[in-house]
C-alpha cells in the first residue's frame, strides 16, 4: 500500500456478504461516522446492511457513500471491511496494494493465503489477533462474536425447549427449573451462563481450566469439576488435549450429567483440531425426551456425536441444534460489535487520524493481524515477547515507589550503582569525621548516627491513620531539651569564673517554662487523641 | 544521685521513648506507646533534677518552671478542637525551637565550660547550628500557625529569586560562623551570633511562607523534624547523649512522615527539605485545551442525596479538609451510623494529605466515634471504587481530581488520587466550584456519573441525615 503520498485519504469499503445466510455486515451506520472522523472516506455496496437491518439510507444519513454492485465497490475501496473470509470471486476483485481486514482462518484456508498473496494485497485476519494483548482486547472480534453466539445458544434452546426456564409456583401447580448444563466456560460458555442463569435455570458448567470457575460462580453458575487433578490452561486462553485417564472421568461427569439436565449447551474447542466429542450417543439416548443440546462447536465438527452441523435435528426425542450461524443469527447486534472492533482497529492502523492507514510491523498487535503483506505471506506471527520485568514505564514507577512509602514496608531494593555511590560518600563523609574530629564528639556522633536509623525504623511501620497522634507524641518527646535547660538552670559550677549566673538562669528558666508547656500538653493531647480511637 | 545512675536513666528514659514511637504503630498498641512517653519523660526528668548536674537550690526554679508551663500545656490541650489540632502542634514546635535558641545563648554565654583547641571549635559550632536550628523552628513554626488558623492567607509568598535570596543568606550565614569560632571573647562572639539567629528568624518565615496551604502537611511534619534536630544539635552541645538520641528519633521520625507525604502529593522531597515549594513556578499552570473538563455540572438536592444513598448497597466516604473546616465529622458519623443500620455498606477512603496534617481526617473520624476498622487508607480502597454504588466526596478537591491521571499537562499530574468516578454514581460536596488549593479545575465534576450538592458541608449533611431519618 501507498505510504499515503498520492492520495489525501483512503476508502474503506463495506461490501455486500455473499455466503450464504450471513446476515451479518462489517460496518454499522454508527461506526461510519467514527470512521470519517479518523479522516477515511466509506464506501457501502448498497444492499450491504439490509439483513442486520440497516438501510442504505441510514449509512447515507451517517456519510457513507452508496455504491451499487460488488465489482464497483472493490475496485472504489482502499481498504475492504469484510465479515466472512472472501470467496474466490471476490479475491478477483482485489486490486493490487488493496488491504481486507476480514476473518480468515489462515490455517484451515491454505489456498485462499495463496490467492491473497498472489493478488499483492495486505491482509488483516481478525482471528489471528494475539488475543492475549490486553491492549488489543478492543479489537477482539472473535469474543465480541463469541459472547454474541453464547447468548443466541440459549435462546435456541430455549426455543426448541417445551417447558419454562425458571421455577414457578402457580395456581395451575408447581414448574421446577431447568436445569443447564454447559460445557466449556469460554467467551461463549460464560455468555450462555449468564444468560440461562438470567432466565431462572439451574446453571452448571465445566471447564478443563480450573481458574474460570470463580468466573461461572459470578455469573450465577455453579461449577461441576472433574474428579481427576490435572491442569488444563494451554497457553493464551485457551484449553489443551487432556489425558485419557482425564477424559476417562470428564466421560462419567458428562454421563452423569446428561441423565439429569435438560439442556446442554456444549463450546469446547481446541485451537487447529477437531472439537473434541464430549457428548456421544449413548450419553444422548440416557437424556430426558424433550431435551435440547445445543452444539456451539458445529463448524469444528461438534461436540456431540450426532450433530449435523448447520442444522437442528430431533434424535432419541433430545433436539440437537447445530447451526454454525449463530452469531449472525443476531445480526444487528453482532454487526455492531464486530463494526466497533473493526473501529478500533482502524484507529491502531491510523493513529495520526488522517485518514491513511499504516500497517505497522512493530506493533506487536497488528504484526499478530497481518497475515499477507504486500504479497508476502506473513503468518504465523513470531510468538510474543514473553512481557518480562514490568516495562520501565516512567509514569508508573514513581506510583509503585509510592506504594512502599505507606508505612508498608520499603519500596524494593535500591539499585546496585545508587547503593554503591550511597556508601562511598558515607565512607568519605566518615573517614574525614574520624580524621579531625576528637574523640569526645565520635562517641556523641555514634550515638546520633545509631539513633537516626532506630527512629527511621521505628517510623517506617506506622500506619497513616496514626500520624496526627504519632507528630505529636513525637514533638512531646522533642521538649527532652528542657534536660538542656534543666542542666544550665544551677549547676556545681555556678557563681565560679565569672559565670553570669543570673543571665543563664533566666534563659534556662524561660526555656523550661516553654518545653514544659510542649511538655505536658504534647502528652495530655496525645492522650486525648488516642482515647478517641476504638473499633 | 551519681553521675552513673543518672546515665543509666537517660538510657531507660532513650529505650522508653523508642518503644512510645514503635507502639504508636498501631491503634491496638498507641495508648501504651504514649504511656511510655511520658513515663521515660518523668524519667528523664527527675534523673536531671537530681543529678549531678542540678545543685537542689536550683530545684525550686525548676518546679516553678514546670508549674506554669506544665499548666499552660495541660489547659491548652484540653480546650483545643480537634479540628484545631494541626495549629496546635505547629504552634508546639515552635516553643521547642525557641527552647533550643535560649539554651543555646545560654551555653555560649557559660563561661565556667573551659575548652581549647578543636574541642572548642567544634562546641562552638555546635552552639551555632544549634541556635540556628532552633530559630529557624521557631520562626517556621509559627508562620505555620497562623497559615493554619487563618491569621495568615494561605496563598504562598513568593519573592523573586528567592532561592538566591536563600543561597545568600546561607552564605552569610557560614562567613558569620568563620567570624563566631574566631571571636576571642564572648561579647565579640555575640554580635555575629546575633545577626545569624535574625538571618536564621526570617528564612524560617521566608521558607514557611513560600508554601500553599495545601501542603501543609508536609511543612508540619518537615518542622517536627526540625524541632528534632534542633534538639540533638542542643545535645551535643552539651554533650548529653539522651538529648541527642531522643533529637535524633524525633528528627529522623519526622522527616521519614514528610517523605510520605511527599511521596503521596507526587512532590520532590529535597526541594521541601529546602523550602519554598508546592508553587510550581508561581500561578498554576494553565494546561492544554485538553484539560479544559467538557460536560455538565449536575446539581442534586439533600433530598435526593439521602434517597441515592438510602438506595445504595455500598457507600464510600471520602472526607477532606472542608468537612473539618465545618466541623461536619459528627453529622458524617450519624449518617454512617443510620445507613449502616439500614445494612449499607459504608467505609471511609482517606487520602495521605487530606487535611492540613498528616492523619488529620483519621483524628478528626475517631473524634466522632467512626470505628477505626472502616476508616480505609487510600491503596486498601482504591481497588474498590468500581464495586461502589455511591462515593461521597466532602471538602475535597485534590485528592479526587482525575487530572492526576489522565492530564500529564496537569500541575497535580501524577500525585496518587481517590479514582472516586470509578463508583457508580459520585456525589460532591462543595461550597462551590472553586477550585482546590492547587488551583486546577477538577474534571470530575463534570463527569456523567458525577452529581453536585452545593452549600455548607455541616448544613447540607445535616439535611442528608434528616432526609434519611424520615
Amino acid at each position: 500500500m501507498q505510504s499515503g503520498t498520492t492520495q489525501p485519504t483512503q476508502r474503506i469499503g463495506v461490501p455486500r456478504e455473499i455466503f450464504p445466510g450471513e446476515k451479518r455486515v462489517a460496518t454499522v451506520p454508527e461506526v461510519v461516522e467514527k470512521l470519517i472522523k479518523l479522516g477515511f472516506r466509506v464506501v457501502v455496496e448498497s444492499g450491504a446492511g439490509d439483513a442486520a437491518n440497516f438501510s442504505d439510507d441510514a449509512y447515507r444519513a451517517a456519510g457513507a457513500e452508496i455504491i451499487n454492485g460488488a465489482a464497483a465497490l472493490w475496485a472504489a475501496s482502499d481498504i475492504v471491511f469484510k465479515v466472512r473470509a472472501p470467496s474466490q470471486d471476490e479475491v478477483a476483485l482485489m486490486h493490487e496494494g488493496g488491504v481486507l481486514v476480514s476473518f480468515i482462518w489462515p490455517a484451515q484456508n491454505p489456498e485462499l493465503m495463496q490467492q491473497l498473496a498472489a493478488k499483492k494485497v495486505t491482509v488483516l485476519a481478525i482471528d489471528a489477533l494475539p488475543r492475549t494483548l490486553s491492549r488489543a482486547q478492543k479489537m477482539d472480534a472473535l469474543t465480541s462474536m463469541a459472547g454474541v453466539s453464547g447468548y443466541r445458544a440459549v435462546v435456541e434452546a430455549a426455543n426448541a425447549f417445551g417447558r419454562f426456564f425458571n421455577g414457578q409456583i402457580t395456581a395451575a401447580g408447581k414448574v421446577p427449573p431447568a436445569k443447564v448444563f454447559i460445557a466449556g466456560a469460554g467467551v461463549a460458555g460464560l455468555a450462555a451462563i449468564g444468560t440461562a442463569a438470567s432466565l431462572g435455570a439451574i446453571v452448571r458448567a465445566n471447564d478443563t481450566r480450573a481458574e474460570v470457575a470463580d468466573q461461572v460462580v459470578s455469573l450465577g453458575g455453579e461449577f461441576v469439576k472433574v474428579d481427576y487433578e490435572e491442569e488444563g490452561s494451554g497457553g493464551g486462553g485457551y484449553a489443551k488435549v487432556m489425558s485419557e485417564g482425564f477424559q476417562q472421568a470428564q466421560r462419567e461427569m458428562y454421563a452423569q450429567q446428561a441423565r439429569e439436565v435438560d439442556i446442554i449447551i456444549t463450546t469446547a474447542l481446541i485451537p487447529g483440531k477437531p472439537a473434541p466429542k464430549l457428548i456421544t450417543a449413548e450419553m444422548v439416548r440416557s437424556m430426558k425426551p424433550g431435551s435440547v443440546i445445543v452444539d456451539m462447536a458445529g463448524e469444528q465438527g461438534g461436540n456431540c456425536e450426532l450433530t449435523e452441523p448447520g442444522q437442528a435435528v430431533v434424535k432419541h426425542g433430545v433436539t440437537i441444534i447445530g447451526y454454525t450461524d449463530l452469531a449472525s443469527r443476531l445480526s444487528k447486534q453482532s454487526s455492531t460489535l464486530y463494526a466497533t472492533n473493526l473501529f478500533r482497529l482502524a484507529e491502531e492502523l491510523c493513529k495520526a487520524k488522517d485518514g491513511v492507514v499504516n500497517v505497522n510491523m512493530e506493533d506487536d498487535a497488528i504484526r499478530g493481524l497481518t497475515i499477507v503483506k504486500d504479497g508476502n505471506i506473513t503468518w504465523p506471527a513470531p510468538p510474543l515477547k514473553p512481557v518480562a520485568a514490568p516495562a520501565p514505564k516512567p509514569a508508573a514507577a514513581p506510583v509503585a515507589e509510592k506504594k512502599g512509602g505507606h508505612g508498608h514496608g520499603s519500596s524494593g531494593p535500591l539499585p546496585a550503582k545508587t547503593l554503591a555511590i550511597i556508601f562511598a560518600v558515607a565512607a568519605l563523609a566518615f573517614w574525614f569525621i574520624g580524621s579531625f574530629a576528637p574523640a569526645a564528639f565520635l562517641g556523641h556522633f555514634t550515638v546520633f548516627v545509631l539513633a537516626c536509623f532506630i527512629g527511621y525504623m521505628v517510623v517506617w511501620n506506622v500506619t497513616p491513620a496514626l500520624h496526627t497522634p504519632l507528630m505529636s507524641v513525637t514533638n512531646a518527646i522533642s521538649s527532652i531539651i528542657a534536660i538542656g535547660a534543666l542542666v544550665q538552670i544551677l549547676p556545681p559550677e555556678a557563681g565560679t569564673g565569672g559565670r553570669p549566673d543570673d543571665l543563664i538562669r533566666w534563659l534556662a528558666f524561660a526555656g523550661i517554662v516553654l518545653t514544659a508547656v510542649n511538655m505536658f500538653g504534647g502528652f495530655a493531647v496525645t492522650r486525648r487523641m488516642l482515647a478517641m480511637f476504638r473499633k | 544521685m551519681s553521675q552513673s545512675l543518672a546515665t543509666v536513666a537517660y538510657l531507660g528514659a532513650a529505650i522508653l521513648f523508642i518503644l512510645s514511637l514503635g507502639g504508636l504503630s498501631n491503634p491496638e498498641t498507641s495508648r501504651r506507646g504514649n504511656l511510655f512517653g511520658i513515663i521515660g519523660m518523668t524519667l528523664a526528668v527527675l534523673a536531671t533534677v537530681f543529678g549531678p548536674r542540678v545543685s537542689p537550690a536550683g530545684i525550686a526554679w525548676i518546679v516553678g518552671a514546670l508549674v506554669v508551663g506544665g499548666g499552660i500545656g495541660l489547659y491548652a490541650a484540653k480546650v483545643v478542637k480537634m479540628t484545631q489540632m494541626p495549629e496546635l502542634v505547629a504552634l508546639m514546635h515552635s516553643l521547642v525551637g525557641l527552647a533550643a535558641c535560649l539554651v543555646g545563648f545560654a551555653s555560649y554565654v557559660d563561661t565556667s565550660i573551659q575548652l581549647a583547641g578543636a574541642e572548642k571549635v567544634i562546641h562552638e559550632v555546635e552552639i551555632y547550628v544549634g541556635i540556628l536550628i532552633g530559630a529557624v523552628t521557631f520562626s517556621g513554626s509559627l508562620i505555620a500557625f497562623g497559615k493554619l488558623n487563618g491569621k495568615i492567607g494561605g496563598k504562598p509568598l513568593l519573592l523573586p529569586a528567592r532561592h538566591w535570596l536563600n543561597l545568600a543568606g546561607l552564605l552569610v550565614v557560614i562567613w558569620f560562623g568563620r567570624e563566631f569560632i574566631h571571636a576571642p571573647t564572648v561579647a565579640e562572639g555575640m554580635t555575629p551570633l546575633i545577626v545569624m539567629t535574625v538571618i536564621a528568624l526570617l528564612f524560617g518565615i521566608h521558607m514557611v511562607m513560600a508554601i500553599g496551604g495545601a501542603d501543609m502537611p508536609v511543612v508540619v511534619s518537615m518542622l517536627n523534624s526540625y524541632s528534632g534536630w534542633a534538639a540533638a544539635a542542643t545535645g551535643f552541645m552539651l554533650s548529653n547523649d539522651l538529648l541527642i538520641v531522643t533529637g535524633a528519633l524525633v528528627g529522623s521520625s519526622g522527616a521519614i512522615l514528610s517523605y510520605i507525604m511527599c511521596n503521596a502529593m507526587n512532590r520532590n522531597f529535597i526541594s521541601v527539605i529546602a523550602g519554598g515549594f508546592g508553587s510550581g513556578g508561581g500561578a498554576p499552570a494553565k494546561s492544554g485545551e485538553a484539560a479544559q473538563p467538557q460536560g455538565e455540572v449536575v446539581p442534586v438536592s439533600a433530598a435526593e442525596t439521602a434517597e441515592m444513598l438510602r438506595e445504595a448497597k455500598s457507600v464510600i466516604i471520602v472526607p477532606g479538609y472542608g468537612m473539618a473546616v465545618a466541623q461536619a465529622q459528627h453529622t458524617v458519623y450519624e449518617i454512617t451510623k443510620t445507613l449502616r443500620d439500614k445494612g449499607v455498606k459504608v467505609r471511609f477512603g482517606i487520602h495521605p494529605v487530606a487535611g492540613r496534617m498528616p492523619g488529620h481526617m483519621n483524628v478528626l473520624l475517631a473524634e466522632a466515634k467512626v470505628p477505626y476498622d472502616i476508616v480505609m487508607e487510600m491503596d486498601e480502597i482504591n481497588e474498590d471504587f468500581p464495586d461502589t454504588d455511591i462515593a461521597m466526596v466532602i471538602g475535597a478537591n485534590d485528592i479526587v481530581n482525575p487530572a492526576a491521571q489522565d492530564d500529564p499537562g496537569s500541575p497535580i499530574a501524577g500525585m496518587p488520587v481517590l479514582e472516586v468516578w470509578k463508583a457508580k454514581t459520585s456525589i460532591v460536596m462543595k461550597r462551590s466550584m472553586a477550585s482546590g488549593y492547587a488551583g486546577v479545575d477538577n474534571p470530575l465534576f463534570y463527569k456523567e456519573n458525577n452529581r453536585m450538592l452545593f452549600g455548607d458541608a455541616k448544613k447540607m449533611l445535616d439535611e442528608v441525615l434528616t432526609a434519611l431519618k424520615s
